[in-house]
């Protein structure tokens, strides 16, 4: 099989049979994927990891763990510079699976910190990070409107000491996309976090449905694989405190209007990492899941998304599906009037710009 | 099989291949490239090396590949690539060989965080070694060629100390010492027959040139050693030789701060340098004069082999 990682994430134990060059593929697609630290976790009680491998995925779990401290440490800054102005920010993803402790945490590797603020109190938090330090990288006036106006987020806000980045939303989806959550719903049910009284997390449903809306309707493939298992981790987790989780689940999809995203998750979590789905789950969700023709178009795109972005793995539609993944997330988040209008801006600035590299996350 | 044993031709059709595969210590590289320069330079700075199959685990798979575009026809570059990733610019084409030997370094230092890395050259003696951590300028390259060449230690590296936290184990590379500027005449004229590839000139650190390592230590890289002494060696012109005893305190800050990944080790990190300061003993050491340097380390290994 030549995605030797989406077999070892399904079925730890059939790695015992690797060869040496086969461990060799493993680690290479592991690392691409952003992977390793969660594959260390994975096969730590392995004991037919060679010595040559094994070292490779003890690396990625000592940048996993010194990158978690780093995110204690920022989620400490945030929360004193917040709660300075009564605001007691909602962290989002992976900050969130860190500071609850999480099993998603466990070897996960992060690039900056998602908080969720309400809508009402933006300028406050943007402000008060601004004099704790965070500035806004994004000098472009368009990028700043496209962000203001339409997203659901403000520009990111780097740290000019420390350098970490801070993504201040107010709500999970941008507000120009067809699907609605309620914002308002997700910070009153969210969670006090012990340990740390200044910070919430959201409530295990909704963490699990803002993740799943993450990963359809942002354009980056980069890390699709990783927020897929990220997804596998939280639902056995859940599902272990809660037996009726599943249900919950649905409810709360039903009422922020995310039965699409849940459908279109389930699905993936299925044929990727085997996850067992209870029928009634996906009997339930089956009005939302698409007809076949849809769904044949999709399997094809994003069976090229949730594999590790390594050569190995590429074949002649990865770039396309990868394009179409960038096109399709910004088809859900903006009306197709907008849309037209903003890639043409973007094409522009590509061009218009050619010599100057690309910022890898553009919106 | 070492690197030597293949004919000119086969290195170059590997490498212009499925790649040349060798060992350096506890690392295995598939090196690919079309370059005749870059088949050169291997064959002369790893001729030592072990050769490993098609059926072993390689830790970094990378190439020195042409520039693209244009600019090739007028200014030729090459590009370093380790399994599709380009982490530096692209460099004039005459830097070929040192850009491979930084873009092997650049592996190690960003991936090998299993182990705690030191900006240090280490030499070995019997079972025990050496750390010299120093900053750039201090002549710590120089004095580790000099010992190198003098056939009372074996390199184990020119500037990147492997310490394993978990066994307290220096691993040992035994790759081609990178000498700048004014110390390659100095080792040219104290060993008039090495092999240096080289010099490059114009290069971000100036004028390079890379020195094959003994065969000797090529051999001995894949034994760990037990680090015994810790130096900080300062190039003083003119000096006589000194070793001073250093406080534990102070040289373990000192070794943090010569760390690549001191801050991803954390606790490990802490521990670990910890244990290395219990077992060997921390030293502050000016000189002036490459002989008396070699031989005022021979008599603080020879101290200690008494005392043991």
């Amino acid at each position: 099989m030549k995605v030797l990682l989406l077999r070892a994430l399904r079925e730890p134990a059939t790695t015992a049979s690797l060869s040496l060059p086969q461990w060799d593929l493993l680690i290479r697609q592991a690392r691409h994927a952003n992977l390793l630290g969660h594959l260390h976790d994975l096969l730590e009680n392995a004991t037919s990891v060679p010595e040559v491998a094994r070292a490779h995925l003890l690396a990625g779990a000592r940048l996993a763990e010194r990158q978690q401290q780093s995110v204690r440490h920022e989620a400490q800054e945030l929360a004193a510079a917040l709660n300075a102005v009564g605001i007691r920010p909602v962290l989002l993803k992976g900050a969130a699976y860190v500071l609850a402790d999480l099993n998603a945490a466990r070897g996960r590797v992060f690039a900056d910190v998602d908080l969720l603020v309400p809508h009402g109190q933006l300028p406050q938090a943007e402000a008060a990070l601004m004099l704790a330090g965070w500035v806004s990288g994004e000098a472009d006036a368009y990028n700043q409107r496209y962000y203001r106006e339409w997203m659901h987020e403000l520009p990111p806000m780097q740290h000019l000491q420390r350098g970490s980045v801070v993504d201040v939303h107010h709500t999970i989806l941008p507000p120009t996309s067809r699907a609605h959550p309620d914002p308002a719903a997700l910070v009153a049910n969210a969670r006090a976090l012990q340990g740390w009284p200044g910070l919430a997390v959201l409530s295990s449903a909704d963490m699990v449905l803002h993740s799943a809306a993450h990963l359809f309707h942002e354009g980056e493939g980069d890390n699709a694989l990783r927020d897929l298992v990220d997804l596998r981790s939280l639902i056995a987790e859940f599902l272990a405190g809660d037996a009726d989780f599943w249900h919950r689940l649905v409810e709360q999809a039903h009422r922020h209007h995310l039965c699409e995203v849940l459908a279109l998750a389930l699905r993936y979590l299925d044929r990727v990492l085997g996850v067992a789905v209870p029928a009634a789950v996906t009997h339930a969700l089956s009005p939302y899941a698409g007809n076949m023709a849809r769904r044949l178009l999709r399997d094809q795109m994003y069976g090229r998304i949730f594999t590790p972005l390594h050569s190995s793995t590429k074949d002649l539609l990865t770039p396309l599906a990868r394009e179409a993944l960038y096109i399709r997330a910004h088809w859900l988040r903006m009306p197709p009037g907008l849309l037209a209008q903003h890639l043409a801006r973007k094409a522009w600035m590509r061009v218009s710009d050619a010599g100057e590299p690309l910022q890898a996350e553009q919106p | 099989m070492i690197v030597a044993d293949l004919s000119p031709s086969a290195l170059r059709a590997r490498l212009a291949g499925a790649g040349l595969r060798f060992a350096a210590g506890p690392f295995a590289f598939r090196v690919q490239s079309p370059r005749r320069d870059v088949a050169e330079g291997i064959a002369r700075l790893y001729a030592a090396h072990p050769l490993r199959g098609d059926d072993d685990f390689i830790d970094f798979h990378v190439a020195i590949r042409p520039g693209r575009g244009l600019r090739r026809l007028l200014r030729p570059q090459v590009r370093f690539v380790v399994d599709g990733l380009e982490p530096f610019k692209p460099l004039p084409a005459d830097q070929a060989m040192p850009m491979l030997e930084w873009g092997l370094n650049w592996c190690i230092a960003g991936y090998a965080n299993h182990l705690l890395m030191l900006h240090a050259a280490v030499l070995g003696r019997g079972d025990r070694a050496i750390v010299m951590p120093a900053p750039a300028g201090s002549g710590k390259s120089t004095l580790c060629a000099a010992l190198a060449l003098s056939g009372g230690w074996d390199l184990l590296s020119d500037e990147l100390a492997l310490l394993d936290p978990a066994t307290g184990l220096l691993h040992g590379l035994a790759r081609p010492i990178n000498l700048k500027n004014a110390s390659i005449p100095v080792i040219r004229s104290f060993a008039p027959g090495v092999e240096v590839c080289g010099p490059y000139l114009d290069t971000t650190k100036g004028t390079v040139a890379l020195l094959r390592p003994p065969a000797s230590s090529v051999a001995a890289a894949a034994r760990p050693r037990r680090p015994a002494w810790v130096v900080f060696p300062k190039y003083v012109a003119d000096a006589p030789a000194r070793l001073t005893p250093m406080e534990p305190a102070e040289a373990l800050l000192a070794l943090a701060d010569n760390a690549f990944n001191y801050h991803i080790q954390g606790r490990h990190g802490f521990a670990g340098l910890c244990a290395l300061l219990d077992g060997a003993p921390a030293w502050r050491f000016e000189y002036g004069h490459l002989d008396e340097a070699i031989a005022c380390f021979d008599e603080l290994a020879g101290r200690t082999e008494q005392a043991a």
